[in-house]
């Protein structure tokens, strides 16, 4: 194996005075899927949007590949191969099932267009479980479909890195299983997997590390049964600040 | 120096008709085109209590601007406020606002002059030279500033050192805020749009003192008024009141030092210059 | 290309080779009307290809139409015509680019209010240049082009801009302004270059409108600032184009059709009232149309096709 396919170095992002993510740096192998947990408010969305160009970062690299890609603008980085859902749900909601997971396919990385962009499409919403309700209209979607159809469409632009920000979020015990089933399969698959998460079981279940952050900068790393069990963690999730 | 004072004269009475606008457009968010017709209304108002019933246009402001608040507060209550109800999105909402306005632009253009003419319009009032630091001016100009220096500064009072005052420039900074700390945002909205309306129809009345005016000057008054708002910063009264003699000062530059015919060139100019590098403002702060 | 997509085409076809005759058999008043309505039709949905997906209201129509006139105007004595209108295109894409590069830094109600101002502004310049420098009112455009000339040149011009306006329904583009107006934030994290896909329709849009101002140019014989680049056109078209509807290529169409007939009547008969019928169409649009006469149709047609396949969907 090369280098790390992803490089996040001393990463600072202020707000006015905030500063929300405080020179964090972690690095990504190829293949992997890595935690990214803490509590709420901590700047883990805020990192998100910085690998994604959502945001530029204030000071810090970040590279993918051993390119630098931090400043670039998103529609750059998602060519570049950096795909993501969103905390908050973006769905295109005039637009069906099928046409939202196109839409990833078609200006990304993949760069897929007409039947070869409906066909990934249409394989991927299989995947997700939608393969029924493709032709549906995205403002007819439960929230969950939303989701799963979030998730179809970045991995449609068949990225190098995904982002997932709190995509196991609001599921119920059932569904939850199902979808760690699915992000294992896509994991089991080579797909290199950074996920924002505070449903412990799910992290613990998936992934081999994990970057803990609080209130903007990195308190560990590693192993994520080592990581969870050390108290400075438990400390900060139960609020020590 | 004799350009300076007639500049900033003249910007006295643009800063009222802008002090309307950025109240409507910084506290009620709605950018109302429709603006520079309030302002004509106004010096057709002023002109007929003058010619009519011999009332001078500074007494008639007590007339003029009450009727100002009325009707801006109607065409908010009644057709602005569902705009406002109904949008999903702001973009939504101020798409929806400037047609809207242009719709009663248009509209109220439209009947001022099938009212009064396409013909230009002036009265003499106090129309006498007044000496000012060795050099005269017309003693109308100088009224006229006087009396929006008075009006902006009982605004500015207004604003900033009573509690209503307050309430309204918190729901310019943040109307979700406002409504946490139980400020009525819908009435404040209200109150302010008709409070711009009144304002801008002090202005169109002081106006016509030494203005030659006709039905339909409105639209470039809004666009003047629109110069200085965003060049003073939305909601920013300062700012406004600034950007007023600025505005003043560089209209009466270019008309006598370059060419009277590029003023509403250079006003434009102007205009497009600001819009494109300080959308927020010259003078930095962001109020809205 | 499907079955009802070729039977469209056909029927459109048929049409446009019927009103391509049409000088023939009429003239006078009812030609004059036909160009009129001829000329919003081109206007109308050349600037839906632009403000329709993006959602920005552009009042730089009297801008680009004055371009297309004034390139004819001053190219009428080297060049001939038809070379003069693609010149008139060429010079409204290149206006185009350099609005729309300059204008992506400001959006919503200030993109409004900049293309008026830069209209404007664009006006006062060129009589200030004309008057001041070249020191006259106007430059003449003698051609021996009726009106019935002009109709076709136009309608020739209504069927490129549906061609062109379909084609960009079917390529990346058109579907990248469909994604852009769900989700522009989407749109730029799944690859799509929002400004520039903005700017390159900007300047399809533009370039359409200068060559219909161009195509006018012997119209006016006479061609000064004041009437080639006349601000009520470009509310007019915004006017007409909202009361059609600007969710679909030929909705438009349905707007100007009507608002031509009663406008002309208008101000036949009642010159003095047009502003206030205007102001009266503005304000209808807003409240009684919000999407247009076809987009109200769409809506009760949709809300029929509810009722009757209430029965047959189940989910919950
Ligand atoms: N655009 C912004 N402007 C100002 N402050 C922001 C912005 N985005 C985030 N913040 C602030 O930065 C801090 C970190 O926010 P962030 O959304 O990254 O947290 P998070 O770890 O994702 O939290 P959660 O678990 O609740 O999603 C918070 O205090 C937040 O209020
Ligand atoms: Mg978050």
């Amino acid at each position: 194996m090369s280098g790390p396919i992803l490089e996040v170095a001393s990463l600072s992002k202020a707000f006015g005075g905030l500063v929300a993510v405080n020179d964090v740096s972690f690095a990504l192998a190829e293949g992997e899927l890595l935690g990214l947990i803490g509590p709420n408010g901590s700047g883990k969305t805020t990192t998100m949007n910085l690998v994604s160009g959502a945001l530029a970062p204030t000071a810090g690299e970040i590279r993918l590949d051993g390119a630098p890609i931090s400043g670039l603008s998103p529609s750059v980085i998602s060519r570049a191969g950096v795909a993501r859902t969103f905390q908050l749900v973006r769905v295109l909601p005039g637009m069906t099932a099928v046409e939202n997971v196109v839409a990833g396919a078609v200006f990304s990385r993949a760069g897929l267009w007409g039947v070869a962009a409906e066909a990934t499409a249409r394989r991927l919403l299989g995947r997700v479980g939608l393969e029924e309700r493709a032709e549906l209209p995205l403002s007819a979607m439960t929230y969950i479909d939303q989701k799963r159809v979030e998730l179809a469409r970045a991995l449609a632009a068949d990225p190098r890195v995904l982002l997932l920000d709190e995509w196991l979020a609001g599921l119920n015990p059932t569904e939850l299983q199902t979808a760690i089933e699915l992000l294992k399969e896509i994991h089991a698959d080579g797909m290199t997997i950074i996920m924002v998460e505070h449903v412990m079981d799910a992290i613990r279940s998936l992934c081999d590390r994990c970057v803990v952050m609080n209130t903007g900068a990195k308190i560990a790393e590693g192993d994520t049964a080592a990581v969870l069990a050390d108290p400075h963690v438990m400390a900060a999730y139960l609020g020590d600040e | 120096m004799e350009i300076l004072i007639t500049g900033v004269l003249l910007g006295g009475t643009y800063a009222l008709i802008a002090l309307g606008l950025t109240l409507q457009y910084g506290v009620a968010r709605i950018m109302n085109l429709a603006n520079g017709e309030t302002l004509v209304a106004a010096c057709f108002g002023a002109w007929l209590l003058f010619t009519a019933a011999q009332i001078s246009p500074l007494w008639g402001l007590l007339i003029i601007a009450p009727l100002g608040f009325v009707a801006n507060g109607l065409i908010y209550a009644g057709l602005l406020r569902p705009l406002v109800r109904r949008a999903v999105t702001q973009g939504a909402l101020e798409v929806d606002a400037i047609l809207a306005t242009f719709g009663l632009l248009f509209l109220f253009e439209g009947a001022m002059h099938l009212i009064f003419g396409g013909s230009f319009f002036n009265y003499q009032f106090l129309a006498v030279p007044f000496e000012l630091l060795g050099e005269s001016y017309a003693l109308n100009r100088v009224v006229a500033f006087a009396a929006a220096a008075i009006i902006s500064v009982l605004l500015a009072f207004f604003l900033y050192r009573t509690r209503f005052g307050t309430a309204i420039r918190a729901v310019a900074v943040d109307p979700d805020a406002a409504r946490l700390v139980a400020i009525d945002v819908e009435f404040v909205a209200l109150f302010a749009f008709a409070l711009g309306g009144a304002i801008t129809a002090c202005g169109g009345a002081l106006l016509s003192t030494f203005y030659t005016f006709e039905a339909s000057m409105g639209g470039i008054f809004m666009i003047k008024a629109l110069i200085i708002v965003i060049m003073g910063g939305v909601g920013d009264v300062r700012g406004a009141v600034l950007a007023a003699l600025i505005l003043g000062v560089i209209e009466t530059l270019v008309a006598s030092l370059v060419d009277p015919g590029l003023t509403l060139t250079a006003t434009y100019g102007l205009f497009v210059t600001i819009l494109l590098f300080r959308p927020q403002g010259l003078f930095g702060g962001a109020a809205g | 290309m499907t079955r009802s997509e070729g039977l469209t085409l056909f029927t459109a076809a048929a049409a446009f080779a019927a009103l391509a005759a049409l000088p023939f058999v009429t003239e006078g008043f009812y030609l004059t009307l036909a160009v009129n309505m001829a000329l919003y039709i081109a206007l109308c949905t050349a600037w839906t290809l632009f403000s329709g997906p993006t959602h920005l209201v552009s009042l730089a129509t009297a801008a680009f139409f004055g371009i297309g006139t004034y390139s004819v105007a001053i190219g009428i004595e080297i060049l001939p015509f038809p070379l003069l209108i693609l010149c008139g295109g060429v010079a409204g894409a290149l206006f185009a680019a350099l609005v729309g590069a300059a204008t992506l830094r400001v959006s919503g109600a200030y993109f409004v209010i900049f293309t008026l101002g830069l209209a404007e502004l664009t006006r006062q310049v060129v009589a200030y240049l004309q008057t001041k420098v070249f020191g006259s009112m106007g430059l003449f455009v003698l051609t021996d082009h009726g009106e019935g000339d002009l109709f076709r040149y136009l309608l020739g011009l209504i069927a490129a801009i549906f061609l062109v306006g379909w084609l960009i329904g079917r390529a990346r583009l058109g579907f990248a302004m469909r994604v852009i107006g769900n989700d522009e934030v989407v749109a730029r994290h799944f690859g799509i270059e929002v400004a520039r896909s903005k700017v390159i329709l900007f300047m399809v849009s533009g370039a359409f409108i200068a060559m219909v101002g161009a195509i006018m140019a012997p119209r006016y014989a006479y061609i000064e600032p004041q009437s080639a680049f006349n601000p009520t056109m470009s509310f007019l078209v915004v006017i007409m184009a909202l009361l059609g509807g600007t969710r679909r290529l030929w909705g438009p169409l349905v707007g100007v059709v009507p608002f031509t007939i009663v406008a002309d009547f208008i101000s036949a008969n009642f010159p003095d009232h047009f502003n206030v019928i205007i102001g009266l169409a503005f304000l209808a649009v807003v409240y009684l149309l919000k999407d247009g006469v076809t987009g109200a149709i769409e809506q009760a047609l949709g809300r029929r096709r509810r009722a009757a396949s209430v029965t047959g969907e189940g989910r919950a």
